[in-house]
Parts: structure tokens; sequence; C-alpha cells
């Protein structure tokens, strides 16, 4: 279906609604890389007016990526409760930006209407939505999770603590889970990206931090941050694998290029639900998204980037995952030029994530081409802080000798927590006063040696 | 009592030094408040200057040249269709392809040579600066004395990786090596990548190239790197292909280009 909008004189068409939430979408160098932006200021407001005009229910009657030949686009729709949509399926993208606004939107109908919307009814009204709005209508939703521990509650912010290293050394990386540690980060997981894609290398790290859960009690989960497919040939040999990670794209061709479908997905949930490793619950799945990915590949069908990005999260929702992070700065400046743009990315896919139910986080980050700083980084955190983003990570220093990228760091986190009041999931923070890492108070001791886990990790108590 | 007695810093160190002798990841930095302390926060946005500068420091094309042409190897300067640093960051496809001028430039009749050795900005001019002459100071000897023809060195400013494929292709080439500044990390600025290619022609995919990464003082040293190269192009050579099909152990296919 077309769509026009005349603006100051000048009438502005629009071929289909694919073509429509690309125009309206707010500026970024990847959709001006993929020839989607709006070749003037007035032509995005326009589309954003235009866009503000259309009933919701049309998302439902015109697929942006064809039904027939895309896998995702079939999932979105035949997953679709048109129950839970009834509430607002008599608005406009507009009407709808406005009711999310108001008082009636509050955490329990936000929740029972996620199932009802589509990641393009999510990312449109998101379109026409300054950064207070991303923010405040994401402060509403509540979405917990649970494993070994409760991810998600009012008032708590979890982090990743990921202590990646460059060849895999288990001691290098067991430094950085004590810094990590010492300094109360890891309440999501403790997640290593690993340098060797294989099942032996999964294994052997999985093994130490299983010994260090086993002899500390930490109610943590682990993962090694593997191939899909690598996860379950780990899971065969019999290694302890918690949680099952995969990046995730918005349309099947993307996927692919991911090496991943959902029947992969399907097997790999199936395999590590089978495990019953969860104590508390049984939310074991953790997906990594970005904007980007999918033109990347040469993979987006012509659907802008945000856009795109949203459909990740039908995909993720299937699953009921513990955990999905949108790593948001990670991917370059031709796909998110600068700290402005790096900036609103964050909080449009941490508002579509939770707008659809799921238990969002961000890394936090950006690389040495992006025009962005430790400045940019800190405001995002501390929007996202605001914005009850579910984790972030945490990496020594913020500087990723793996990934060569610069993200939060384990400072970071305390600093958001502090200044908003913020604690991790009930159980770590009853374990870190336990396990002696925080005093009576919650405060934080930073002394090793009156913890128990330098013994529990392949290091020495003290220097020799 | 002296004074740094009665008002003791307030930043606070972390009493697990002894473990960064496992790791470069920046652990035990100590904190003030929740924070960090000022020496560690400022060594911090020195290893970010050092990379954002080698980022946007252009190449000095002239010296460059004029050290090839002092050797004795001819040379020839081109750029990408990105015509500023701007552009080139935000447009990939544009480094990929070679200006109108520069095509013009390198359609002269000339012998197709066995190799041609593209050296190119990519995200670090000072990497290039640093590491290009040193690994070709060791590579073409190398190569001269294989028997192997080596084309005129082409220096192409705003170049990405795959901008070896035109060049190639223009060249009738059966190899080609493009040097080019990878993407500056917090603890090196300064890593040159060496990407092979056997018969480079645009269209080439990154599964078809070999990788040697982090050519630079601290890590992988030019003239070994140059003796890899060797070697991946002797097995090139003699099974007519590069990449993932190639199957060496010389060196393994990058997990990710910087184009």
């Amino acid at each position: 279906m077309a769509f026009a909008q005349t603006l100051a004189g000048t009438r502005y068409g629009f071929p289909d609604l694919r073509t429509l939430l690309a125009r309206a979408s707010p500026p970024r160098s990847g959709d001006a890389l993929a020839g989607l932006i709006a070749a003037s200021a007035a032509e995005r407001v326009a589309a954003q007016m235009a866009l503000a005009d259309l009933p919701l229910r049309h998302f439902l009657t015109e697929a942006i990526v064809p039904y027939e030949s895309d896998e995702v686009t079939r999932l979105i729709v035949d997953s679709h409760d048109g129950a839970a949509f009834a509430r607002v399926a008599h608005l406009t993208v507009g009407g709808f930006r406005d009711w999310l606004l108001s008082e009636e939107a509050d955490a329990e109908a936000l929740a029972a209407l996620a199932p009802g919307l589509t990641p393009e009814m999510a990312a449109a009204v998101s379109k026409i939505m300054r950064v207070q709005d991303l923010i405040a209508v994401a402060a509403k939703c509540r979405v917990v999770t649970r494993f070994r521990n409760t991810i998600g509650l009012p008032g708590r912010l979890s982090t990743r603590l990921q202590p990646n290293h460059p060849v895999d050394d288990p001691r290098g990386i067991a430094a950085s889970i004590l810094d990590g540690l010492m300094y109360g980060s890891g309440d999501a997981v403790i997640g290593i990206n690993p340098a060797t894609d294989s099942a032996e290398s999964m294994t052997t790290l999985l093994s130490m931090l299983e010994e260090l859960r086993l002899r500390t009690g930490a109610p943590i989960q682990s993962c090694v941050l593997a191939h899909v497919t690598t996860a379950l040939k780990a899971m065969e040999r019999g290694a302890p694998v918690d949680l099952v990670f995969q990046s995730i794209a918005g349309t099947e061709a993307a996927n692919r290029a991911f090496g991943v479908s959902l029947s992969v997905l399907d097997e790999a949930w199936e395999a590590g639900k089978a495990l019953k490793r969860g104590t508390v619950g049984d939310n074991l799945m953790y997906f990594e998204t970005g904007q980007g990915s999918e033109l990347s590949s040469g993979a987006h069908e012509g659907v802008d980037q945000q856009t795109v990005e949203a459909r990740c999260y039908a995909v993720a929702r299937r699953y009921r995952p513990l955990l999905v992070n949108t790593v948001v700065g990670f991917i370059g400046p031709e796909y998110l030029f600068d700290g402005k743009q790096i900036i609103r990315a964050g909080l449009e896919d941490h508002f579509c994530a939770k707008l659809l139910g799921l238990p969002m986080g961000c890394d936090v980050c950006y690389t040495n081409h992006a025009d962005a700083d430790q400045d940019d980084m800190d405001t995002l955190l501390t929007l996202l802080g605001v914005a009850g983003c579910t984790f972030i990570m945490g990496v020594p220093g913020a500087d990723d000798i793996m990934l060569n990228y610069q993200s939060t760091s384990f400072h970071d986190a305390l600093y958001v927590r502090q200044v908003l009041g913020r604690r991790p999931a009930p159980e770590f923070e009853a374990w870190l006063g336990a396990a002696g890492i925080a005093d009576a108070g919650g405060r934080l001791r930073f002394d090793p040696a009156a913890t128990a886990l330098p013994p529990a990790l392949p290091l020495p108590q003290e220097q020799s | 009592m002296t004074e740094s007695e009665r008002f003791p810093s307030p930043a606070r160190p972390d009493r697990w030094g002894h473990l960064r002798r496992f790791t470069d990841a920046r652990i035990a930095l100590g904190h003030a408040g929740s924070g960090l302390p000022t020496a560690a926060h400022l060594a911090f946005q020195a290893a970010h200057a050092q990379a954002r500068d080698a980022v946007h420091a252009p190449l000095d094309v002239g010296a460059l040249m004029a050290a090839l042409i002092e050797r004795g190897w001819p040379a020839v300067a081109v750029a990408s269709a990105a015509p500023d640093r701007t552009t080139y960051l935000t447009r990939p496809d544009l480094g990929r392809l070679l200006s109108d001028e520069s095509q013009r430039r390198l359609s002269e009749p000339m012998t197709a040579p066995d190799v041609v050795l593209v050296v190119g900005d990519g995200l670090s001019g000072t990497a290039v600066q640093t590491n290009a002459l040193p690994v070709l100071d060791a590579l073409v000897p190398r190569l001269q004395a294989a028997g192997l023809r080596v084309g005129p060195i082409v220096v192409a400013e705003q170049a990405r990786v795959a901008l070896g494929d035109p060049v190639g292709a223009l060249f009738q080439a059966k190899a080609a090596v493009v040097l080019i500044g990878e993407r500056p990390g917090l603890s090196a600025a300064d890593s040159l990548g060496l990407y092979l290619t056997w018969e480079p022609r645009p269209g080439r995919v990154d599964s078809e190239r070999n990788c040697i990464s982090n050519v630079r003082a601290g890590g992988l040293a030019p003239a070994a790197a140059a003796e890899q190269a060797a070697a991946l192009l002797t097995a090139m050579f003699a099974r007519r292909r590069s990449g993932i099909l190639l199957n060496t152990t010389a060196a393994a296919p990058p997990p990710e280009l910087p184009d």
C-alpha cells in the first residue's frame, strides 16, 4: 500500500510500509549506506506524520519481508496474539504513542499487551518518540526472568561479567573474574567470548566456572558465547552448560549468515532445558543483537536497520530467554556514526525489546573508528539506568582486550547503581555478603583474602 | 604525623595487582569512590586519544613514495572512490573502488605481474607509516629471489582491503598482497594487517583471502610477517587458490576484516 503526506506545500510519497518506516527513521549512517534514509529532514518528518496516522491494524495486513520467503515473518504473523492486541487495536501509531505515555499503560497493562504487538509496531512507534518517551515507557515495563537468580526485579540492575582473554588463557580469564567479583559484578551471567570456537575449549572454560560456582555456592550462571552448534556439541560431551548463547538477526537470510535457523535454535533450547540446571527458573537462552548486522551480511531485505533489529526480538521471545542484549556500538561508524546515533539506537533497542516482553540489557560500547568517547558512554549508561535497563556489561577497565572495543567497566556499574539506587539480583546480593565480598552493610570490601575466591579459581592467594 | 599520613590518598589501590601477570586486561585499577582513580582514568584517555589520532592521521604518501623509489621499486599513488575520511568511514563500499582518475592511471598497458603489492592507509595511517616499509624490505627481495614478477607498488589512500581486487584486475596480477592499517585498539594503534588474495578480482569475498594480522613492534615482527606472507604465496602459486580453500595452517583466515 502506498502512503503520502503533504508538508509545507510539498507532497511526499512512500510506495509501501517498508519504505515509510525507513524514511521515518531518525538519521543513522547505516540507513544512508543502504540507500534507505530520508532525502531531507522534511521528508523524514512527513514520513513520521504519515506513520502516526497509520492504524496499528495495518501492520497485520502488510508484511515488510514476504511471508512466503522468510521464517521470521512467518513467526511474527503466526504467533501474533489477537486477544492481547485487542486493547490497542483501535489506535493509530500516533494514538498508540499517546496511550503508552498515559497512566493507563502501567506495568501490568504493558505485560499483557506484549504478545499482541509485532516488532514492526514497536519499531514504528519508536520512530515517532523522543529519547524521553523511549525512557519513560521502558521504565514502566517489568520483565522478570530466572535461572539461578532473579533478573529484572524493580530497583535492580544486573551485570554480565565479561572476562575475555585473547587466547582464552584460563588464568588470565580467572584474574578478570576475580577483579569483577570483587567489584560486585556478574549476577546476570559470567559470560566469556571465546577466541577459539570449539567444544573442547568451551568445555575447559565452563568447567572452570562450574568449579567456582560449586566451591563458593554462588547463585550465578555461566556462558561461553560460542556458536549454538558448538554448545550443542559441548552438551553432548557432558559439559556443564548453563546458558545457551547465539547472535541472532531479524531476517531468515541474515540468520543463515549467522549459521542458524529457528529449527537449530529450537534444538539447542530443548537440549539446554533437558539438562535442568536452573534452580529458581528455566530461562536459559542468551541472545545478542545489534543494529546493522543484517545490512552487513547483505540480508536486510530493504528494511531499515532499526526495524529489522526489532524483528530479532520476535526470534528471541520464542525462547523465553534469561537475557538479551544489544551490542549497540560494536559494529562501527558505517552503521552508527557517532555518540548521538549510538545513544539513540541503544535506547530504541531497549524500548522495543521491553515493549515486546524481553529482559533487555545493553552492551554500551564503541569502537575507535566511531566518533564517540567515554562521555557518550556515560550518557547512554545513565539514560539506560533511568530507563530500567535489565543489565549492562562489566569489562575490566572498560577495555575488552580480546574483542578490541570499549564497553562498560565494573566501576561504571557501581556508578550507575550508586546514583540511581540500583542493586544487584537479590540472591547474588545476599551471596556477596555471605562470601565476604561485601560487609554486613552491603559495602564492597575489596579484600580477596576475606573470601574463598582465589582457591576456587586457578589463582594464587598472594604474590609469590 | 606527615600530611600524607593525616590525609591518606582518597584513591584506593586494589590488593590483587599481582594477578596482572596473567592478563593484559585492566584489572586491579583501584577506585576513588565508585570511580576510576585519576591516573587510571587518564591512562585510558591517552590510549583512546592515540587510537583516535591514528584513525584520522593522513598517510604521508609523498614520503612513502620517495622511500619506495629510493629503493629502486616502481610505485604509483592512487585513491579510492571515497574522497575524504568521513566518507571513507561511512561508506566502506567506496573504499573498495578506485577513483575514476586512479582507474585511468592503472589502465595503461603493462606486463602482467605475478604479485601486486598494495599499501593502503586503512583505519590507521600510523600503522602504515611505521610498519609498511619494514615488511616490504623483507618481502620484496624474497619474492624476487623466488623468481616472481612484482608489479609497481600501489600506494592507496582511503583504502579498504578489497581495493586490492580492482587493482589486481587492472594489472591482471595472479596474486595481491594488501598491506593495510588495522582498526586501532586501545593497546596498539599501529597494527598492520596483510591480506593475500589469489587472482584478485572484484567480487572476491573475505573467505577467499588469507590474513596476517597484528604486525607491529610488540606484535608480529615485520620480518616474520614477510616470511609468513612468502610462505602463503608459495602455497597459493602451487595450489592456485587462497583463503579457506588453501587449507594451510600458516595463517588463519581473518575472523573479521576491517572493511
